[in-house]
This record gives structure tokens, C-alpha cells and sequence, in this order.
């Protein structure tokens, strides 16, 4: 078993990844289920293993192939990455299950393994992004996850899917190609591709500009791949028109993957540099950050479609998380990546459930055929017209719905109300009481959109005739697991502010 | 590379002309297939960048013999390879998509692609 | 300490029973009321102990590093937690007789939310510190907002949208950054005697902390953030006698005391208080003019409503131990007082459908009943004795008087006229106008023996709170003492 122990670092990516080519093989949608939810399972129980060694040991760091550092590959797990990896691997391990009942109906049969196929590879890939410590490598796995994200978006029955799934593409491959021109200036610069090692040689590095380059192009082309607003065209479409599987899983990690590389590279990479200190980076990220809590917030209030709604609520969300990092302090810091698994777990929680909403209102309006997708060609999309009196038919996927979007609100008792807090506490901490009154005012407009659902669902009046018809359990439990976290996240925070907290430290006594 | 000069920085230029051009076509361009176009001549920039300095004039793989003593450095090479098959990857899955789309709207025209679905968002949009 | 527990325990268990027992109405009330009788005898057993000095504590579990969820009672808390739960039994009798008087839909949702409520309104009576009373101050704002909507008509749908607007937007745009300031500045939000802000901090930003509290607990209904409480009245009466009566306004008043008494401390705030005197005289002023020109009944009440809950500001902003112990006082005779004017509301609509005062000639001679308990409540609002709003009203005034507060000394003048000025005409009218010729085709009696039976008792109460005010003297006096 100590063997076994010392290896996880490694079992973390190639358990999923393997499990990607024998679905292909299996071609066949229940066993290739069952290969991937083993590897996603399997994946978790490794993260939970280097969350605990981690917590022991500090900073793990893997040699693959014996190779050491810096002319091998290093995987190295800190206590950021190993949050990540729970974040990332548990959401699969619980959305897995649900796409078993969920991809029935929005995915032909025949096409099922492929599914699970691209399912292991964007896990892989993004398991594989968190816990490199290799520039070069975070790229590679950047475009695995990425590929297989476009093929997921694509499989959304909608053509609109296609369309969002192209341009998701384009911008996607255009932020991947900025990273890797950044690396390829850092290479230039220092001759290295471990990070730890780049960050220890940056600092002696006296030519500037092309680290400056490096920066810009690294961080442009990391926030496209985060929806930083103004670069989150490609989100809301692609969202939207995702299985709804996939839009959680998504949600839940792809983005905030993203925004982890951006921490790590502006604070294990170019936190010790001069440059970094000289440029107003945090100014423009913070100005950035708030454009996105109060405009994305404020779109999503007018939209019609829930998956929508949400999108761009995440959007906005996705401002928080980096509003904490602007503030380049522990409390800050602590509090982006403290959002970035609320908001994570909350944003899955609200996608599955819609899942189950959109999965009704596909059933009631077609007869299915043979293959059990139904006939029509585009399935209902969720919107608030077709959602009237929601609430009779789906008691608890709408009770579900609205106890993550208490913690959207950051309604005390929730998940979303502790990022809030540690968030303000930063603010005040560095004497931005302006910051302070614009968290809280942008909440207000969570508090909108949250409500138009609440009011449509439970008080427009159901169409006639109207039956109690509930979400399939398979959608259910799942769903309800998350609920329940965000709830449980909100009043034992032991857990996750110890683990953001000792994050922020390392990441902060690391750079300074 | 340390003094100026068009000669010595030739490959630097290309680079970024390739660069700006693939960008432009990607950014300007409407055509589906025009734009993968553009992200490929995009991406080959890239590689342009990290194999010039890599390579010396006269330089072999790094083989330990007496014969040779100039080694290009070996390692760009490799990572570009990686990144030849990412592109080609993300190629053939454009071109797919790209086909796909053809069945489904009967263009590849990106504004038409946008009419249509507006069309479609109108009918569908009826105000709560 | 175990009973403290019970005191949670109780109604929550409380509400899966009337959950459980929804198909059957008659067992479903039965719950409800044992539930409410072993809450009260629950929290009674509390009263001695504290009486005797002790403050029972409960510590849950740690919801951020250093910041739990806790409780502690001290003197002021089991003044609201008494009342509240012993209210709640009357008020369950009552809505047996409205809910099924009118034939209400959704029951069971109504007294499920009504359980867990009161739950949350006990939860921030026994708060420990800061957050357990915001967090439990957001769960009453959600678990009321059921009730107020609880029609699911569109006039229902707006009230409950600048309800919770008003109430959620204050608490989280200023009571949360206050907690927060507190706990950054204090390092802790546990509430202690005298205050936790520390000794050298800077005068304007008590002030700015003290409006942040002031606005930020919307439930108080200072002006400008009052609206939400007119808006509530569309909610059935019961929920408008018990929760915006007593529980969830009280709870907004409760909280602007304990945040004087225990977090700022009087001394501490000597001489930032001015502009709350003038904004407490305001809002009771204006309040009482509006209230003076609202025809429907429940509206009137709402405004003096308002009003009132603003003599419990004043009284705190004057920082007189006289007077804070006033405004503790206030809280348990208004409670007493406006319930019984809303029990008689809703009477009036249960016999007779009438919601308008100019409807009301005559009334007194159908309703005898009802119309006396009316006129004890209206004695209370004024403050006249044998009524239980005078001794109030007495600690009030001592206490303006020995600061030297005489401008809220003209305020309580003026608004006392007011009061009598927009109550006395409806008892007059109901017993000495004759009866319209309309009213004369419709004849009524009394309304449902519930209903009489819970105003009779409250009217009762408010009388007897006046000739035996010990026990909430003694709680008031130790609030000051410790």
C-alpha cells in the first residue's frame, strides 16, 4: 500500500485517462459508463488520498519516470491543487451517475460510449492541468481537456450546440495559442519549463520585456479560457446549449481550473518578479472583476432561458473569484479560491437540477420513439414561459434550485455566504470600503435573478392539468448531493476555509 | 541575436506576420472554413517561435560524438511536435464541426449561421 | 444546557409533525398546539435561572474559524423569547378559527412555516453573538415570506417582492458589512455588556457602524426602510398579528437594542445618537400622520406599527438606563397591545368581511367582544392607563427627562395625541354610531369562539401587564444592571 501511496500523483491522471480508450474499445454505452465512473471514482479517492498527504507533508512533488526536476516532469501537489483536484474529480464522480439517466434522452444510444469516452478525457485533462508542475505540459493538458470539451458542447441536441461549440473552439484554440506563446518567451528567457523552476530564475532575469510579453500573453490568453469578462462570449452559448451533464460539469470545473492556472502562474511564477510588482495588474483585474459582477449579473436578470440565466450568473460569479486574487493578500486569495469551490459546487448543483427540468419538459412534450430520444427535433428549452407553476410539478428539483440560489446570494447558513464574507473581510482588511458597498450591491442583483425563478415557478399559475412528475432519482441524488454540500459548506467550513487558507499561505509565503 | 537588423531577425518577422495575418483571418474572416484556415496559420507561428531559437546554423541533435561539437537544443523540437498534433487535432475537429454545421444550417456562413438562430430565438422568446 | 436546546428542538420537531399530519386537520392543529404549549414551558423553565443571574449557554459548532454558532440568554432574550412563545399559543388558537373561518388553502404549508418561524425568532432572542442572530435573522425573513404570499394573488406576489427586497437588500447591503466591520475591528461578535468595540475607536466610525446597524436591521422599520411592513398586510392575519406584531418586528427592534446595549455599549456611544433621536421622532410622527389617514384597518395598524416600533428606537438612542429599560418594556406591551388590535382586525373580517374603518359604524353592538379588546389595545397604543403601554411610556419619559432629551420628549407628546387621534374615533364609531343601512341587511354575530377566546385573553394580558409588570421589570432592570 506505501507504494501504491507514493504513486497517487500519478494514478490521479492516468486512471481516467486510461479509462478513455477502453470505453472506446468497449463500444458500449453501460460498460463504458461503468469503466469511466470507476476512473472518476478512482480518481477521487486519489485526490482525497494527496488532499490528506498534503495536509501531513506540505508539498508533494512526483518525479514521473524518476526523471528529476528540472529536466523531467515534476507533478507536484500543494495544498491549491490538491483543493482543485477534490473540486474537479468529486464533481465527477457525482455527475457521472447522473449522466447515466440523463444522456438517455439527449444523446443517441449508439453514441453513448463516446460520451463517456470524452467525459474521461476532459477529466483527465483537467486533473492533468491542476497538478503538473511542468508550463508546458499545463498546455497539452489544456488542449485535452479542451478538445474533448468542444465534442461534449457539440453533442447537445440543439444546432445551436454546434454553432457555440465552433466558436467555443476558435476562442479557445486562440487563448491555448497565447498561452503557449507566453511559454515560449519564458523558455526564451530562462531556459526552463518547471514552474518552480521559472519562478526562481525569473527573478535574476534583468531583460524585461519579453517576461512582460510572456505575462500579457499568458494571462489574456488564460483569462479567455476563465470567461473573464470582457472574454466570455463563448460561455453563455456553450452553456446553454451543453447536455445539461455537461453544463454542470463544466461549470463546476472548467472555468475554475482556469482560473487555478492563473493563480499559479501570477503567484508561483511572476510573483516574485519586479515587473509584477511594478504593472497595475491587480488594478486592472479588479476593475475587470467588478465590470463583470454588476454587467454579467445584470444581463442575466433579462434572460429567458434558465441555462442561460445561470451562465451568465456564472459569469458574474466567476468575478468574485478573481475580485479575491486583485487584492493580492491571504484573506483575498483565500477567499477567490474559497468561491472558486462554493461557487463550484452551488453552479453544479443549479445545472443538474435544471438537467431535470429540461428532461420534463422533453417528456411531455414528445412521445418517445425506439431509440428513447424523442421525436421532436429540438428539445424544449427551459424557459420561464414553459416554467410557470414549476414548482407543483417538481417540488423538490425547484426547492433544490432555490437553496443554491440562497448560496448564489451568499444568504447566511450557505456556501456562497462564506466566500462572501472572507471576500468583504479582505476588502476591509485593505481599506476598500467602495469594494465593500460593490460586493454587496451586486448580491442585490443575484437576489433578482434568483427571484424571477422563484416567483415564475411558485406562483405563476400551472398550465391545466398539471401532475406531480418529479425528476428521475438517477437525477435526483446526484443533484441533491450537491444541494446538500453547499448547505453543509455554509455551516462546516472547517474543511474548506482551512484548506483555502493554508492555500493562500503557501501560495503567498511562496512568492513573497 | 544581440544587435538589430532585418537579416538576422528574418524568422522573427515571418513569425510575426504569420501571427497578426492567421488573427486577422480568425477575427475578419465570416467563412467557417476560412477561420480554421486563420487559426492554423496562427498556430503555425507559434511554432515558427519556439523552433528559431532552438535551432543552430550547422547544428546537429545533441549526439555525444567528437565529430560534432554545434547541438541544436532538442527540446522545442519535441514540445513542437506535441504542439503539430494538438493542431491537427483541433483542425480536424473544426472541419468536423464545420460539416456538421453545413447539415444543420445549410451555410457556413457565420453572419446566416447567426440570422437563423435569431429566427429561432424570436419564436421561441415569448416574454414570461 | 440542555433546555436551551429544547427550545429549538421543539418547534422544528414541531413542524415535521404538522408536516406529517398535514391530511388530517384536526390532529395537524393539535400539534400545533402542544407544540406551542411545550415551547412556552420549555422557555419559562429558563426564566427562573436567568432571573437568578445564570445565562444558560449553547455552543453548536464553529461556522467560521473563531465565529460560532452560539447561544446565550440574558435578560433581554427571555423578555422576546417569553413573549414570543407564549403569544404563539394564543395565536395558534386564533388561526384555528380564521384559517378555517375563511377556508384558507395551503394550511399545512402555513402552520409549517409558522413553527419554523417561531423557531428562528427564538434563535435570535437567545443569540450568542453577531452571526447567529444574522443568520437566524435571514431564516425568519425566508421562512415569513411563504406567509406573506401565502393568497399566491398578484397584489400577495408584490407584497412578498418589496418584502423581501426590502428586508434582504438592508440586511445584506448594511447589517452584513456591519457584522463584518465588528467582527474585523473587535475580533470577536460575541455580545458582552458593555460593548466590544475597542476603547480607542474613532468616533465617525461608530457613527457610520451605528447607521449601518440602524438601516441594516430593516426589521425595526426606521424610515426610510419601512415599507415593507404596510406591504406584509396582505398576508392573512394571523401572520400579521403574531409575526408583524410581535415576532419578526420585535425581532428587528430586539436586535437594535442588543446591538446598543451589547455591542456598542451606552457610554460608547454618547453623542453619536442625535440624528437617530431626530430619525426615530420622524418616523413616529410621520407614521402616526399616515396611519391618521388610512382607511383600512390593517394599514392604520401597520402605520402605527411603524410608529411604535420607532418609540423602542427612540427610547435605546437616548441611552438613559430609564429609558432602555423603557424601550425593553415597549417590546413586551406593544407586542401585547397591537396583537390584540390585529386579533380584532381579523375578527371583524372573519364576521363581518369588513376591512375598512368607515365600515365599522356600529359594530360594537354585534361585536361586543371584539370591539372591547379593540379598545384595550387602543389604550396601550396611546399609552393610558390601566393599559400596559403606560408603564412604558413612564420609563420612557424619565429617561428623556434625565438626559434632558426634549425633543424626544415633544415627539412622545405629539405622537401620543396622534395616536389617540387616529384610534379613538374607530371605538367611537363602533359603539356609539348606529349601525349603516347596508350593514343593517347583513346581519353577524360574534366571530368563531377561537378567535374571541385568543383576543379576549391578549386583551386580558395587556390589562394584567399593567397591574403586575414585575417579572419584565426585573429582566429589564438586569439588562441595564449587568
Amino acid at each position: 500500500m506505501s507504494s501504491l501511496s507514493a504513486h497517487l500523483p500519478a494514478l490521479q491522471v492516468v486512471l481516467p485517462l486510461l479509462s478513455a480508450p477502453f470505453a472506446v474499445l468497449l463500444r458500449h454505452g453501460g460498460f463504458a459508463f461503468g469503466i469511466v465512473t470507476a476512473g472518476a471514482w478512482a480518481a477521487f479517492a486519489c485526490a482525497i488520498g494527496l488532499w490528506l498527504q498534503t495536509g501531513e507533508a506540505g508539498i508533494i512533488s512526483y518525479h514521473i519516470g524518476s526523471w528529476p526536476p528540472p529536466w523531467g516532469i515534476e507533478y507536484r501537489v500543494d495544498r491549491l491543487a490538491s483543493f482543485v483536484l477534490l473540486l474537479v474529480s468529486g464533481t465527477a464522480a457525482i455527475v457521472l451517475p447522473y449522466s447515466r439517466a440523463s444522456i438517455e434522452h439527449e444523446i443517441p444510444r449508439e453514441l453513448h460510449y463516446l460520451y463517456y469516452a470524452m467525459f474521461g478525457l476532459c477529466l483527465a485533462g483537467l486533473l492533468g492541468i491542476t497538478i503538473t508542475g511542468d508550463a508546458f505540459n499545463v498546455f497539452v493538458f489544456l488542449e485535452i481537456s479542451s478538445l474533448s470539451t468542444y465534442v461534449l458542447i457539440a453533442l447537445g441536441r440543439d444546432r445551436r450546440a454546434l454553432a457555440a461549440s465552433y466558436r467555443y473552439l476558435i476562442m479557445g484554440t486562440i487563448g491555448a495559442t497565447f498561452f503557449v506563446i507566453g511559454i515560449g518567451f519564458l523558455y526564451l528567457m530562462t531556459g526552463t519549463l518547471n514552474i518552480v523552476d521559472l519562478g526562481e530564475r525569473l527573478r535574476t532575469v534583468e531583460d524585461s520585456r519579453p517576461v512582460l510579453a510572456a505575462l500579457a500573453f499568458i494571462t489574456v490568453g488564460v483569462s479567455l479560457k476563465l470567461a473573464l469578462f470582457p472574454l466570455h462570449q463563448w460561455l453563455p452559448n456553450a452553456y446553454t446549449y451543453a447536455p445539461s451533464a455537461v453544463t454542470a460539469f463544466l461549470a463546476a470545473t472548467a472555468t475554475k481550473v482556469s482560473v487555478y492556472v492563473l493563480i499559479r502562474f501570477w503567484f508561483s511564477v511572476f510573483g516574485e518578479t519586479l515587473i509584477f510588482e511594478k504593472l497595475p495588474l491587480p488594478q486592472i483585474l479588479l476593475l475587470l472583476s467588478l465590470a463583470a459582477m454588476f454587467a454579467a449579473s445584470f444581463i442575466a436578470i433579462f434572460q429567458d432561458n434558465l441555462k442561460r440565466l445561470f451562465a451568465y450568473s456564472s459569469v458574474g460569479q466567476i468575478g468574485y473569484i478573481t475580485l479575491g486574487m486583485s487584492f493580492d493578500s491571504v484573506n483575498g486569495l483565500g477567499a477567490a479560491i474559497l468561491h472558486l469551490f462554493n461557487h463550484g459546487i452551488t453552479k453544479a448543483a443549479i445545472f443538474l437540477l435544471i438537467g431535470g427540468v429540461v428532461l420534463g419538459l422533453a417528456k411531455n412534450s414528445a412521445v418517445p420513439n425506439s431509440r428513447g430520444v424523442p421525436a421532436g427535433a429540438v428539445p424544449p428549452a427551459p424557459t420561464f414561459d414553459r416554467l410557470a407553476g414549476l414548482a407543483k410539478r417538481m417540488p423538490l428539483t425547484c426547492f433544490g434550485i432555490v437553496l443554491a440560489g440562497l448560496s448564489l446570494i451568499g444568504v447566511p447558513g450557505t456556501a456562497g455566504f462564506v466566500s462572501k464574507w472572507y471576500l468583504i473581510l479582505a476588502a476591509m482588511e485593505a481599506g476598500q470600503f467602495w469594494i465593500v458597498a460593490a460586493i454587496l450591491l451586486s448580491s442585490l442583483l443575484a437576489i433578482a435573478y434568483v427571484w424571477r425563478f422563484v416567483e415564475v415557478a411558485y406562483f405563476k399559475p400551472a398550465p391545466e392539468g398539471t401532475t406531480k412528475q418529479e425528476a428521475p432519482l438517477g437525477l435526483l441524488i446526484p443533484a441533491w448531493l450537491l444541494v446538500i454540500g453547499t448547505i453543509w459548506f455554509g455551516l462546516d467550513t472547517s474543511f474548506t476555509v482551512g484548506t483555502a487558507t493554508e492555500a493562500a499561505l503557501q501560495l503567498v509565503k511562496a512568492g513573497r | 541575436m544581440s544587435s538589430g537588423g532585418l537579416p538576422e531577425h528574418f524568422s522573427y518577422i515571418v513569425t510575426v506576420f504569420l501571427m497578426v495575418a492567421g488573427l486577422f483571418i480568425v477575427i475578419a474572416r465570416g467563412n467557417l472554413i476560412k477561420k480554421l484556415v486563420g487559426l492554423s496559420v496562427f498556430q503555425t507561428s507559434v511554432y515558427l517561435l519556439y523552433i528559431t531559437p532552438g535551432k543552430l546554423l550547422g547544428g546537429t541533435a545533441p549526439i555525444l560524438s567528437p565529430q560534432f561539437t554545434v547541438y541544436s537544443n532538442p527540446l522545442p523540437h519535441v514540445l513542437i511536435l506535441t504542439a503539430i498534433v494538438v493542431g491537427v487535432a483541433t483542425l480536424a475537429l473544426g472541419l468536423a464541426l464545420a460539416v456538421r454545421i453545413k447539415e444543420a444550417y445549410g451555410t457556413i456562413e457565420e453572419d446566416e449561421i447567426t440570422a437563423a438562430d435569431n429566427a429561432v430565438q424570436d419564436v421561441e422568446g415569448v416574454k414570461s | 444546557m440542555s433546555v436551551l436546546a429544547f427550545a429549538f428542538v421543539i418547534p422544528l420537531l414541531g413542524a415535521v409533525g404538522i408536516a406529517l399530519t398535514g391530511k388530517w386537520p384536526n390532529l395537524r392543529e393539535s400539534v400545533t398546539l402542544a407544540t406551542a404549549v411545550l415551547l412556552f414551558g420549555t422557555v419559562l423553565q429558563l426564566l427562573e435561572p436567568v432571573l437568578a443571574g445564570a445565562r444558560p449557554e449553547l455552543v453548536l459548532f464553529e461556522i467560521l474559524p473563531g465565529l460560532a454558532i452560539a447561544f446565550k440568554v440574558e435578560p433581554l432574550g427571555m423578555l422576546f423569547g417569553l413573549i414570543a412563545s407564549g403569544l404563539w399559543i394564543v395565536n395558534s388558537v386564533y388561526s384555528i378559527g380564521y384559517m378555517r373561518g375563511n377556508d384558507e388553502k395551503h394550511q399545512t404549508r402555513f402552520y409549517v412555516c409558522f413553527a419554523l418561524s417561531l423557531a428562528s425568532a427564538l434563535a435570535i432572542a437567545f443569540a450568542g453573538n453577531l452571526l447567529t442572530l444574522f443568520l437566524f435573522y435571514e431564516v425568519l425573513t425566508l421562512m415569513t415570506y411563504p406567509l406573506v404570499t401565502h393568497a399566491g394573488t398578484d397584489k400577495a406576489r408584490a407584497g412578498g417582492r418589496t418584502y423581501l427586497a426590502i428586508l434582504m437588500g438592508t440586511s445584506i447591503l448594511f447589517l452584513l458589512p456591519a457584522v463584518i466591520y465588528v467582527w474585523h475591528v473587535a475580533g470577536t461578535t460575541d455580545f458582552t455588556a458593555g460593548g466590544i468595540l475597542p476603547a480607542g475607536t474613532d468616533s465617525g466610525a461608530v457613527s457610520v457602524l451605528l447607521a449601518l446597524f440602524m438601516f441594516g436591521i430593516g426589521k425595526a422599520a426606521l424610515m426610510p426602510f419601512h415599507r415593507w411592513l404596510p406591504a406584509a398586510m396582505v398576508a392573512p392575519t394571523p401572520v400579521s398579528a403574531l409575526l408583524h406584531a410581535v415576532a419578526v418586528v420585535k425581532a428587528g427592534v430586539f436586535s437594535v437594542v442588543k446591538v446598543v446595549v451589547y455591542v456598542f455599549g451606552l457610554d460608547q456611544l454618547a453623542g453619536a445618537t442625535d440624528w437617530l433621536v431626530a430619525l426615530a421622532g420622524f418616523t413616529i410622527v410621520a407614521a402616526s400622520i399616515v396611519a391618521l389617514h388610512a382607511d383600512n384597518l390593517k394599514r392604520r395598524l401597520a402605520y402605527s406599527t411603524v410608529s411604535q416600533l420607532s418609540y423602542v428606537i427612540l427610547a435605546a438612542a437616548i441611552l438613559a438606563p430609564l429609558s432602555v429599560i423603557g424601550a425593553a418594556l415597549h417590546i413586551a406591551a406593544h407586542a401585547l397591545g397591537k396583537i390584540t388590535l390585529f386579533f380584532a382586525a381579523g375578527s371583524i373580517y372573519t364576521a363581518a368581511h369588513k376591512t375598512e374603518v368607515s365600515q365599522l359604524d356600529g359594530i360594537g353592538r354585534r361585536m361586543p367582544w371584539t370591539m372591547a379588546a379593540f379598545g384595550i389595545g387602543a389604550l396601550s397604543m396611546i399609552g393610558l392607563p390601566p393599559a400596559a403601554g403606560f408603564i412604558s411610556k413612564w420609563y420612557l419619559v424619565s429617561g428623556a427627562m434625565s438626559q434632558g432629551a426634549w425633543l424626544a420628549l415633544f415627539v412622545v407628546l405629539l405622537s401620543t395625541l396622534l395616536n389617540a387621534a387616529y384610534f379613538l374615533p374607530i371605538v367611537y364609531r363602533a359603539f356609539f354610531r348606529p349601525l349603516s343601512a347596508e350593514a343593517e341587511h347583513h346581519p353577524h354575530g360574534e366571530a368563531p369562539l377561537p378567535i374571541v377566546i385568543a383576543l379576549t385573553f391578549t386583551a386580558f394580558g395587556t390589562l394584567a401587564l399593567f397591574f403586575f409588570p414585575d417579572v419584565p421589570l426585573a429582566l429589564a432592570q438586569q439588562l441595564v444592571k449587568s
